[in-house]
């Protein structure tokens, strides 16, 4: 009996001495210790949620089905051409849904040529579309009547491009927010479509959330000045008209032109205007071809961004040049013009500068932005917790007190009414509590402010399991059983049903840790941990002190 | 030994008409409560409504009145102002609801900050904290909700059948179900909001209410093994009266520890633990009253 107690009371003792070596860096005495205890021990303590340390908790949409979309766009854009080389004509292109797109023909002479120019256009649209498939058409019967092949795009390749879209912008987001530099951020995907992105201690939340939010959509266009609008378009369009303006000139506008604006902030006056370009659909560059984008800073002080193509862009941006000097290149990011520089010479070394009265700051997350990509598609925010410093410490303050207060509570009571017997509860209780901590700090569970209400609970339950024990060994008692087997009988009888308690707690704590998010998923956890290791101090902790106490001497009576 | 309460005797199963009477008002509310949280008019966290919720503090005291007002100016009307103990230093601390569904690209946390700076301009505005909820998600979380509650009693419901026997298993679960209802229609009647928070502590009441019942239910099962020459009633009172001492003494344990929550824990934890106090008071009379009446009623056959 005795080497079993010393076996019992050694693996106590052992888990002890773990659980503080694993809590101790969260406390302050962690500074003081010796290097050799830094280096080779858990470093980590105790992980504290968003709730405790302040951050942000961000849940972000990606629009996957715009990218889909965008491949409609871009046959709408280039099958202009397409058809040009191929020589067949006749044909207009009609977008007729976000992922549809028609083909009309007319009937030509003959019924052979008609033919011909159906197998034509189907062809193309297999050889250079594959993407798209050819779910209609209509065949002219008589001559002169239009024919029409209606195009889709194919469900699998709808659904491998939107789950690539959001793959993509997950870890473009997350070379974003690498460069950004917060200690141990998250960031994972939701559902299909959707990202959660936590960043604890972040002091900046508005410059973090803008620079993850931006579709970063770099192309460099050339401007239409020689389109007849170009001449009629005001110079200056006051903030708020652009729609308006943009409307009024559509229909003056060819196919492949588009309206964009550069924004301007009136140095005097402070007032914002937007200057209205007309540039070409299809840019002749695209921010994929980067390799490189810095922040330098100018002769006046000006911050602008240095970027650099790759091999391929390089040529392309060679070539541009060359066939476009004196034209105007407009640097175009998410359809908002940053700058439209005369092409003054051809540029061979395939670097560009992009300026655009920035801050240095503004520079500075442009260059991120550029370096780490575009987005595939545009993402919305849907949802978006952020919690100051102050509160976070204001709440640990708080939960704190209340533990120790309901604990101390507790603990005064058990001593009171149960005497001895109580005191060696609360000495399991405090087991509990320091086993709990020391389980958090292991397995990097985090500590939330509901946790910490969890931690309170257990304390109530771990309560529970002794008190069970310890009414059952009073009523042996009364019946006159020697104390021994009033000890014994205590425990076996209530054995069974402290293994049920713990087991509906255990249901509910699954439950929650699969329903909850962030503060409730601590909760849940801390609950799950906390009943667990009750089970071990209740059955095993507290039976090794009464062992120890009853084997010394025969007893007479017992303290409970 | 010091000992609260001695050998009693009561009889609780000749008072369980009047508990009927009680336990039927409890459930009634309960379902009062469901039935408005599905039709939109209860009030509902942000979590689950969608919407914005900021906590903001002034450094000097701030009259309510005014922020209202400077809020409708602004268009949010529909704005909810608390004002709440201030954490830190002195001022003013302020919660600010809006239940609307904007977008989120509105950034209506940062017009509520900036509306409230403006109206007081010489008092720095610090924004503790804010949460944006856009409709999706709200949506999304009212539904798993249900579900997880549902699958929590489920699950519990089985494991009781299986520990015990299936009328046994039914009385737990219909006493768990009262009260988790009961603590719901409190908290209904009592006005409070209804967050995720608030979910939580139902589930877990459940959990602990459920409990009780097996403690009860185990030493029922053991009387009636030994004593077979009883009456049910008889055997049940015993039960309830032996398992009394133990059922009181950690309900006050639990209470003391949950006190302390409810006055020094915190804004946030405060309605949760109200929520728990009530759950440990309801789960305790539960156990006596109704799921032991329950199981009395189903005299037939009662095998051990």
């Amino acid at each position: 009996m005795k080497r079993r107690i010393g076996i019992r009371l050694a693996i106590i003792a052992a888990t002890i001495v773990v659980s503080i070596i694993l809590c101790l860096p969260s406390t302050p005495l962690y500074s003081s210790m010796p290097d050799w205890w830094k280096h080779y021990l858990p470093s980590q303590g105790v992980t504290l949620g968003l709730d405790l340390l302040g951050g942000m908790h961000v849940v972000l949409h990606v629009e996957s089905e715009k990218a889909v979309e965008g491949i409609v766009d871009r046959t709408l854009a280039t099958i202009p051409s397409a058809l040009v080389n191929k020589k067949l004509a006749g044909v207009t292109t009609k977008r007729t849904g976000p992922l549809e797109l028609e083909l009309d023909f007319t009937g030509q002479e003959t019924d052979e040529a008609t033919g011909k120019l159906k197998d034509g256009l189907l062809k193309l649209m297999d050889d250079s579309y594959p993407t798209l498939n050819n779910t209609d058409r209509e065949i002219p019967k008589t001559k002169g009547q239009p024919g029409r092949l209606v195009y889709r795009v194919r469900e699998s390749d709808a659904a491998r491009i939107k789950e690539s879209a959001v793959s993509q912008a997950l870890e473009t987001i997350r070379s974003r927010v690498d460069q950004f530099g917060v200690a141990e951020p998250l960031i994972q995907r939701q559902e299909a479509d959707q990202i959660l992105i936590q960043l604890p201690g972040i002091k900046d939340p508005q410059r973090a959330l803008d620079l993850i939010g931006k579709t970063a959509q770099l192309e460099f266009t050339l401007v239409s000045e020689d389109s007849p609008a170009w001449s009629k378009l005001p110079a200056f369009v006051p903030a708020g008209q652009e729609e308006e303006i943009a409307k009024e000139f559509a229909p003056q506008l060819k196919p492949d032109e588009e309206l964009l604006y550069e924004r301007e902030t009136v140095k005097d006056t402070g007032e914002v205007r937007k200057r209205p370009y007309i540039v070409k659909r299809i840019p002749a560059l695209t921010g994929d071809m980067l390799t490189d984008a810095r922040v330098s800073i100018g002769q006046l002080n000006e911050s602008f961004v240095s970027i650099t193509f790759n091999s391929a862009g390089a040529e392309l941006f060679k070539k541009v040049t060359t066939e476009n000097v004196k034209k105007r290149l407009a640097i175009v990011l998410d359809k908002a013009v940053y700058s439209a520089p005369v092409i003054q010479e051809p540029i061979n070394n395939g670097r560009a500068q992009i300026s655009g009265s920035f801050t240095t700051q503004q520079a500075n997350d442009l260059a991120i932005v550029l370096r780490a990509g575009a987005l595939p598609a545009p993402v919305t925010i849907i949802q978006n917790v952020t919690v100051g410093p102050t509160l976070g410490r204001d709440s640990i303050a708080a939960g704190i007190k209340a533990a120790l207060v309901g604990a101390g509570l507790v603990l005064l009571f058990m001593l009171v009414y149960y005497r001895l017997s109580g005191l060696i509860a609360d000495v399991a209780l405090l087991l509990n509590v320091v086993l709990l901590v020391g389980a958090l700090a292991m397995f990097g569970a985090t500590l939330t402010l509901p946790g910490i209400a969890g931690i309170i609970l257990t304390i109530g339950m771990s309560v529970d399991s002794n008190i069970l024990i310890f009414e059952r060994i009073r009523e042996e008692l009364r019946q006159q059983r020697p104390v021994r087997l009033a000890i014994d009988a205590g425990y076996d009888k209530a054995w069974v049903t402290i293994i049920d308690s713990h087991v509906t707690a255990l249901i509910t704590a699954g439950v929650l840790f699969m329903l909850g998010t962030g503060p409730i998923k601590g909760f849940a956890v801390t609950l799950s941990l906390g009943v667990s290791i009750n089970l071990f101090t209740s059955i095993v902790g507290t039976r090794v002190i009464f062992d120890w106490i009853s084997g010394r001497r025969k007893l007479n009576t017992l303290s409970i | 030994m010091l000992e609260l309460l001695g050998k009693t005797k009561i009889d609780f199963m000749a008072k369980r008409y009047v508990a009927f009477a009680v336990s039927g008002l409890l459930i009634l509310s309960g379902f009062l409560a469901l039935v408005q949280i599905s039709r939109g008019h209860a009030k509902l966290g942000i979590d689950f409504s969608g919407g914005t919720a900021l906590q903001v503090r002034f450094a000097q005291p701030v009259p309510l009145a005014e922020a209202r007002d400077a809020l409708a100016k602004g268009g949010f009307a529909d704005a909810e102002l608390q004002e709440i103990t201030a954490t830190s230093g002195g001022g003013t601390a302020l919660l600010v609801r809006v239940k609307r569904q904007t977008s989120i690209e509105e950034k209506a946390a940062e017009r509520i900050g900036a509306l409230l700076q403006q109206r007081f301009p010489g008092n720095a505005l610090t924004v503790e904290s804010s949460t944006e909820v856009g409709p999706t998600i709200g949506r999304k979380l009212r539904d798993d909700t249900v579900l997880a509650t549902t699958i929590a009693l489920v699950g519990i419901m089985i494991y009781v059948a299986l520990r015990f026997e299936f009328r046994f298993g039914v009385a737990a679960a219909v006493a768990t179900v009262h009260d988790v209802l009961a603590v719901l229609g409190i908290l209904y009647l009592l006005d409070k909001e209804f967050t995720l928070l608030i979910v939580t502590a139902l589930m877990t009441l459940a959990g602990y209410s459920l409990t009780d019942k097996v403690v009860v239910f185990d030493r029922i099962r053991e009387n009636l093994r030994r004593r077979r020459q009883e009456s049910i009633t008889e055997t049940i009172n015993a039960s309830v009266n032996q398992v009394l001492s133990r059922t009181v003494v950690v309900s006050l344990c639990m209470v003391l520890a949950v006190s302390a929550l409810f006055w020094w824990g915190g804004e946030v934890l405060h309605d949760f633990s109200l929520a728990m106090l009530l759950g440990v008071v309801i789960g305790n009379y539960s156990s006596i009253f109704v799921a032991s009446p329950l199981l009395m009623l189903w005299r037939s056959a009662i095998r051990v």
